[in-house]
């Protein structure tokens, strides 16, 4: 019996690019990285997307995704070379001795079988155990993991069960044949955060009982400071750093870690309201067709100009809903909306061009908000010409301009969105929205498909833009600490309902109402044991209750 | 109710909703066509007194909407009306030969559909490999060339000069089924080249693009092997697009048989309907394009009812 159960020396992973353009070639993604993991123990490997992290983690199943190809190295796990063993081998290691449970267990489970079937699966195939023996376990770790009902959980098919409910129901997959080493890439960035927390727990207490090890993947070193022993930074497929979770956390050697560690640096003074609101939303109910209960129920909230207020809530907080109304693409059941002293019309077809100018929007995906034929240069052009009518030279200097303010500049203008990265795409729908001059920006999730890094800058540069122009953002998101980092009034969403509003400082600060409370106590902090802490106390509450 | 019934009777009414039009359509056409029956049977030199009297005999100048209340009453009680040709009862004559259609139909069908969707998950299985390759230029080839140039190739090699089979598919009653089926088997394997490549590509390109899914990864990190994962976790979620193709294929295999039927002489509802288009005989042509209509409509609401019933989402509600 070897101490080491996984091993990784100088591992080496290539890719086959298509750039638009240009001929097909092969590039390096991971630049020999080496590891060891021992039995029982968690290792969480963190980086940016583009890290390399979730190939190296299924290099350990020999794995590569998409056309992904492990180039060189040694991934030695219980004592033989796993990539120069034969196929055959590899899949006897692959759901018997190393499992792996994914992102989104939404998409990862088959919408055409049955839970059971999907969790023992790879047990019974593997000849762990047999069917009978493979579901009473599947059971016990269904209870294990907190799942309702875990007798019967296993009849129901995936689409039957909460999402949260899905990720706890992959875990147990993974560990049904006892394997010796689980994978765990990013498994609940998918979730809300008082999700998070109990998959987390969840997770946390099933590798302490069975004694599996895991490499843990994820992009947030809040959360994998909770579960894991070692960590291993990584940034472009190279290791940074690579020390005990103790040591990373609290005495960060490189430079990169220790920004990733002080990340949301942002300082925001709270600005003061003003008599007259630039936009004021009164009872505002409203339902979708074809559902026969309210999304929105009475909300009522206003935005002063040149300030932001944020919306914050879990998914299905009719947040992104409140922002549908608020642009006339559904008009509400009930209530009215005035915006910079006048009444818009509920119907987006009866509003003037000078309510669309004045009145922005930028998204979650920045890709997908882009045309892909267009080049920066026309896309931020367009409402130059639509609203203001104006051609040549002159919208030439305005779109330098506005390149200029998003710290891009003039080389970007003819280049294609494909051609950039997240971030820089996030800016030029930024510009685009800057560029009608509006008196108001819907900022919907902006940050949310971004690296923390990444986020960080969008928001510094969305705060900056704000002194400049004397813009108002009404800004939906469901992360806290882009909501402590940058608004000025915070409401905060519940089934619907505005449960809690007001100036930043009031709304951060107790008492808090029972949801306020449970959702700023759910955002993983970045101290060792804070998990524990959070558990414990909602525990002691409860008995006390 | 539970949805899935009440998805499954608007299909239903939608189908029978479907029918009537496509009813009023084919009568309606034949209605515009110039001349009628009555020219049809006295021919070109007929005097106007002659074609005035058979018209009123045959009830022909009475307005459209009444011969059509009429016609539609006639078919609900199974009555289609008679040949004007040979005054024989068309109900009777169709009913043999669609036996006929659908007796070959049947064979090509049951030869076609498995070999399909197998070759599709072989062409999968290897995919961008020589095996696909093969698969997907044969199935091209076949169904690039026009069935009746398909069909007296194969008469010319397969009947003329090895002498294997007969030329001409003909088929009565009191032949055996072994009989039958080799009397048939060169039509049913013109008709089975003809459907495989649509129904074979259809297969891989669905099961192709399911297999970029999350949980065709999760089961290949199962360690399962390829053709367990396709057959097991890509092949259920394919069965809709799968039966869709399939569906319009086998109405392609009733409906599209004319050209084939001609060809090997073939008693079936392609002759049938051929003769009577040359002898104007409209009744038996709106009788066949009904029947036609009827099996169209069946099978494509069978494939919608199947998507239905094939969607988890559906069969079992949150």
């Amino acid at each position: 019996m070897s101490d080491t159960l996984l091993k990784v020396r100088d591992l080496k992973i290539g890719a086959t690019v298509y750039p638009p353009g240009e001929k097909p070639h092969d590039i390096e993604i991971v630049h020999g990285v080496s590891f060891d993991l021992a039995p029982g123990k968690v290792l969480g490997l963190i980086g940016e997307s583009g890290a390399g992290k979730s190939t190296i983690g299924l290099a350990s199943m020999a794995y590569g995704r998409g056309g992904v190809e492990i180039t060189g190295g040694e991934v030695w796990v219980n004592g033989r070379d796993i990539l120069k063993s034969p196929l055959g081998d590899i899949r006897k290691l692959r759901g018997g001795e190393v499992t792996y449970v994914s992102q989104s267990a939404a998409a990862s489970f088959n919408p055409a079988k049955k839970i059971m079937d999907q969790v023992v699966e790879a047990a019974v195939e593997q000849k762990k155990f047999s069917r009978k023996e493979a579901e009473k376990r599947a059971r016990e770790l269904f209870a294990k993991l907190g799942l309702p009902d875990p007798d019967n959980i296993g009849d129901r098919y995936p689409h039957q069960v909460s999402g949260g409910q899905l990720q706890r129901c992959m875990t147990a997959l993974a560990l049904c044949p006892e394997p010796d080493l689980v994978v765990f890439d990013e498994p609940t960035t998918a979730l809300d955060v008082t999700t998070q927390i109990d998959v987390l727990m969840a997770i946390k207490e099933a590798i302490r009982d069975t004694g599996v090890a895991a490499l843990y993947i994820t992009h947030d070193l809040a959360v994998v400071a909770q579960v894991s022993d070692d960590i291993m930074v990584l940034k472009m497929g190279n290791t940074v750093e690579y020390g005990s979770t103790d040591q990373i956390i609290n005495k960060p050697q490189e430079e990169y870690t220790q920004a990733l560690v002080s990340v949301r640096s942002i300082e925001h003074e709270e600005k003061q309201p003003t008599p007259d609101p630039v936009l004021s939303v009164d009872g505002i109910t409203a339902r979708y067709k074809g559902l026969n209960f309210d999304v929105l129920h009475n909300v009522n909230v206003e935005l002063h100009p040149g300030q932001t207020l944020a919306v914050v809530g879990e998914s299905g907080s009719g947040k992104s809903t409140l922002a549908r109304v608020i642009t006339g693409l559904l008009p509400p059941s009930g209530g009215e909306i005035t915006f910079a002293g006048r009444k818009l019309s509920a119907d987006l077809a009866g509003r003037s061009r000078e309510d669309l100018r004045e009145l922005q929007m930028i998204y979650q995906m920045a890709d997908v908000a882009m045309n892909p034929r267009q080049t920066v240069g026309t896309i931020i052009g367009r409402p130059l010409e639509f609203y203001f009518g104006m051609r040549g030279a002159e919208k030439r200097k305005r779109i330098i301009e506005l390149l200029d303010e998003i710290e891009l500049g003039e080389k970007f203008m003819d280049r294609y969105p494909a051609e950039l990265s997240g971030g820089q795409k996030q800016r030029v729908c930024i510009a685009r929205s800057l560029a009608a001059k509006p008196k108001m920006i819907i900022c919907d999730e902006v940050t949310s498909a971004l690296d923390p890094l990444v986020a960080d800058g969008i928001l510094k540069l969305l705060l900056d833009l704000q002194k400049i122009e004397d813009v108002a953002y009404l800004f939906i998101t469901h992360d806290l600490a882009t909501v402590r980092a940058i608004s000025d009034s915070i409401a905060v969403m519940y089934q619907g309902r505005v449960v809690r509003y007001g100036p930043k400082s009031e709304v951060l600060s107790p008492p808090f109402d029972d949801y306020t409370d449970l959702l700023l106590s759910s955002v993983p902090e970045m101290h060792l044991g804070w998990l524990e802490e959070v558990v414990a106390h909602r525990k002691m509450e409860s008995a006390g209750n | 109710m539970h949805p899935i019934i009440k998805l499954v009777s608007q299909r239903l009414a939608l189908g029978i909703l479907l029918l009537l039009g496509a009813s009023a359509l084919i009568f309606g056409l034949t209605e515009a066509l110039p001349g009628d029956a009555a020219q049809a049977v006295l021919g070109q030199s007929a005097t106007p007194e002659a074609l005035a009297n058979l018209r009123e005999e045959m009830g022909l100048d009475r307005p459209a909407l009444t011969r059509y209340v009429e016609w539609l009453t006639g078919i609900l009680q199974g009555d289609l009306g008679q040949s004007l040709t040979n005054k024989l009862d068309i109900a009777d004559s169709i009913g043999k030969r669609l036996g006929n259609t659908l007796f070959l139909a049947c064979v090509a069908a049951i030869v076609s559909v498995p070999l399909a969707i197998f070759l599709g998950l072989l062409a999968v299985r290897y995919r961008n490999r020589w095996p696909d390759k093969l698969i997907s230029a044969i199935t091209l080839t076949t169904v690039s060339i026009p069935e009746f140039l398909i069909g007296y190739v194969l008469v010319y090699f397969i009947s003329v000069k090895l002498g294997w089979f007969s030329s001409l598919a003909m088929v009565n009653d009191s032949m055996s089924l072994g009989q039958k089926l080799y009397a048939i088997a060169l039509p049913a394997l013109v008709l089975t080249l003809v459907v495989l490549a649509q129904m074979m590509r259809m297969t891989r390109a669905a099961i192709l693009n399911l297999m970029q899914s999350a949980y065709i990864e999760t089961a290949e990190l199962k360690g399962l092997s390829t053709f367990q994962v396709i057959a097991r976790h890509a092949f259920p979620n394919a069965i809709s697009p799968i039966v869709n193709v399939v569906m319009l294929n086998l109405a392609y295999l009733v409906v599209g048989v004319v050209v084939v039927e001609v060809v090997f002489v073939y008693p079936g509802m392609g002759q049938y309907l051929v003769d009577a288009v040359t002898k104007r005989d409209v009744p038996v042509v709106l009788a066949c394009g009904v029947v036609f209509a009827a099996v169209y409509i069946g099978l494509n609401m069978v494939a919608d009812i199947v998507s239905i019933l094939a969607n988890p989402r559906l069969r079992h509600p949150k």
